[in-house]
């Protein structure tokens, strides 16, 4: 059956006028080959084999965007968690290995290249501990390498011990880099349940059950569910679901064709299809102006959560009708310094933190690109960690903390990153102690939502 | 298996915009299978379904509409059909 006229017209206006684009296609690379107990020739596996699987990710990628007229934003890499293959190595030869991986990323020209990661949720191997005492340095001297640390599961429980150092390690990356706003911090992130085809940064790692090489798409499209929601400014809510929905579905169904037309030219398969609404400082690409189209006055007032409960599941439904292989995160994304709205809630007053992390009790992730005063403690840092965790873990779902403590920054200031990082209000933390209930260490033991055989 | 793309035009309306256009396919052999035009408050719109041989052709194709581009101050796209067909037909 030809394509209408309005259709096509509906298409080129999404793109155009509306901020539809291809958010990432990422390669996911399997290192566990890479291991040596020689570190020269674990640098030199590493380098070689990224720059080898990847060395046409980008000119490929770029040439179906051209060709389909659909904008790929950014092409990138995810790899083995590193902590897997560091074995008997040193934490200053992790820090090598993450220069390496920063020169491997811009070899082959992507802007990020994600995986220096640990899973820690149950115990720390040797090389976990190795690798998480080379993060603050390796954040800190690398820019295109991006770190997670997965540190809870529903099944495993919450490992605080694991939670306790973060709180050490996010605080010494942002003393590290405290003459850049401590971006050091913004490529890291600690996870609960963290999924292993997550396309999006900073928190891809391609991992264990993962094949040797795999393409997977994230797409975004804030922009274009807010302007069809325009249109229809006075249906209700089941309705507002139902053209969310169907935004939705369009978007995905533009993703999977070039992510799939991506993979078959690069000759490996085709992973997953993350449909996440991730905002961009673009004008009107938000997700609190979404959530403030469907009926709230500022983002962060009652009646928020569940206006993004309804557009979180809304996105899931269609996106999962339209592919094949939904995975990674899919939902929304609430970055604070990526979301002009999300801005604008906390410079008005209407969005609290309390509030930020009620809200990651419905959507995809958790608490994410938010700025905080650069005096906040290590232990408050952890405890910040261990809520989101316990969200995750009892809720089953994943969360996240991406926060940047900026040092010499107090409440009230506002923090430029720069480019796709954008810039944040820096918000203040509660200033009773949690230092006790950190100190105490130890696994808060997996939940009872975890004996289901 | 025949390839089709979709041209899009949109500009503000003057003379010979469907002109120049059709000429750039002319000289690169493309065929129009279908056109569709409208004016919509002053703003020129043109949809164009092209048959294209392959897609290396494409390249030289966008060379050429750039130059028109500039001359007229219109946007012009060139998409493969494939991707309207799957946002918009299960």
């Amino acid at each position: 059956m030809a394509v209408a006229f309005t259709e096509i017209q509906e298409t080129i206006r999404m793109v155009q006028m509306e901020s539809l684009d291809i958010r990432t296609v990422t390669m996911g690379i399997s290192l566990r080959d890479c291991a040596d107990s020689d570190f020269k020739k674990v640098q030199e596996n590493v380098y070689n084999k990224i720059t080898t699987y990847a060395a046409n990710l980008k000119p490929v990628a770029e040439q179906v965007e051209k060709e389909y007229g659909i904008p790929i934003i950014n092409k990138r890499i995810s790899i083995t968690p590193i902590a897997e293959i560091l074995g008997n190595h040193t934490p200053k030869e992790a820090v090598e290995l993450a220069k390496t991986l920063d020169q491997a990323a811009k070899k082959v020209g992507v802007d990020f290249i994600g995986g220096f990661s640990a899973l820690v949720h149950k115990g720390i191997t040797k090389g976990d501990q190795t690798l998480l005492d080379a993060l603050p340095e390796a954040l800190s001297v690398t820019e295109r390498v991006c770190a997670s640390v997965s540190i809870g599961t529903t099944r495993t429980g919450i490992n605080m011990d694991a939670v306790k150092q973060l709180g050490t390690i996010i605080k010494e990356t942002a003393e590290n880099t405290k003459d850049n706003s401590s971006i050091g911090c913004a490529k890291f992130v600690a996870f609960c349940n963290p999924v292993e085809d997550n396309p999006f940064m900073a928190g891809a790692f391609h991992g264990a059950g993962e094949g040797e090489a795999v393409l997977s798409v994230g797409v975004s499209g804030p922009g274009v569910v807010l302007n069809a929601l325009k249109r229809y400014p006075d249906v209700d809510l089941g309705e507002v679901s139902d053209i969310i929905k169907k935004t939705a579905f369009k978007i995905t169904r533009a993703g999977e064709l070039l992510g799939r037309e991506v993979a078959k030219r690069l000759d490996v398969p085709f992973g997953i299809m993350d449909l996440s609404l991730a905002p961009t400082n673009a004008m009107n690409d938000s997700v609190a102006e979404i959530l403030e189209e469907i009926g709230l006055e500022r983002v962060g007032t009652h009646g928020t959560i569940a206006a993004l409960a309804l557009m979180n599941d809304a996105v899931k439904k269609g996106g999962a009708m339209a592919s094949s292989y939904v995975g990674g995160l899919s939902g929304a994304f609430i970055p604070v310094s990526e979301d002009n709205g999300m801005i604008k809630g906390i410079e008005d007053n209407s969005l609290t933190l309390s509030k930020l992390e009620a809200m990651t009790c419905v959507c995809s992730v958790g608490l994410d690109m938010i700025a905080l005063t650069g005096d906040v403690s290590p232990e408050t840092l952890s405890a910040i960690i261990a809520d989101e965790a316990a969200i995750g873990m009892i809720n089953k779902k994943t969360t996240a903390v991406r926060v940047i403590p900026v040092i010499g920054k107090t409440e009230g200031d506002t923090v430029e990153f720069g480019g796709l990082l954008g810039r944040a209000p820096v918000m203040g933390v509660n200033p009773f102690s949690s230092a006790k209930m950190i100190q105490r260490g130890g696994r808060i033991p997996a939940p009872l939502q975890a004996l289901i055989n | 298996m025949q390839k089709r793309a979709v041209v899009s035009v949109l500009g503000k309306d003057q003379v010979g915009i469907i002109s120049k256009v059709t000429t750039v396919l002319a000289n690169n052999h493309m065929n129009i299978l279908d056109i569709s035009q409208t004016i919509l408050q002053d703003f020129f719109t043109m949809i164009m379904l092209i048959d294209i041989k392959d897609t290396a052709d494409l390249d030289h194709l966008m060379k050429d509409f750039k130059v028109i581009e500039e001359e007229l101050d219109l946007t012009i796209s060139i998409q493969l059909e494939d991707v309207f067909k799957s946002m918009h037909r299960v």
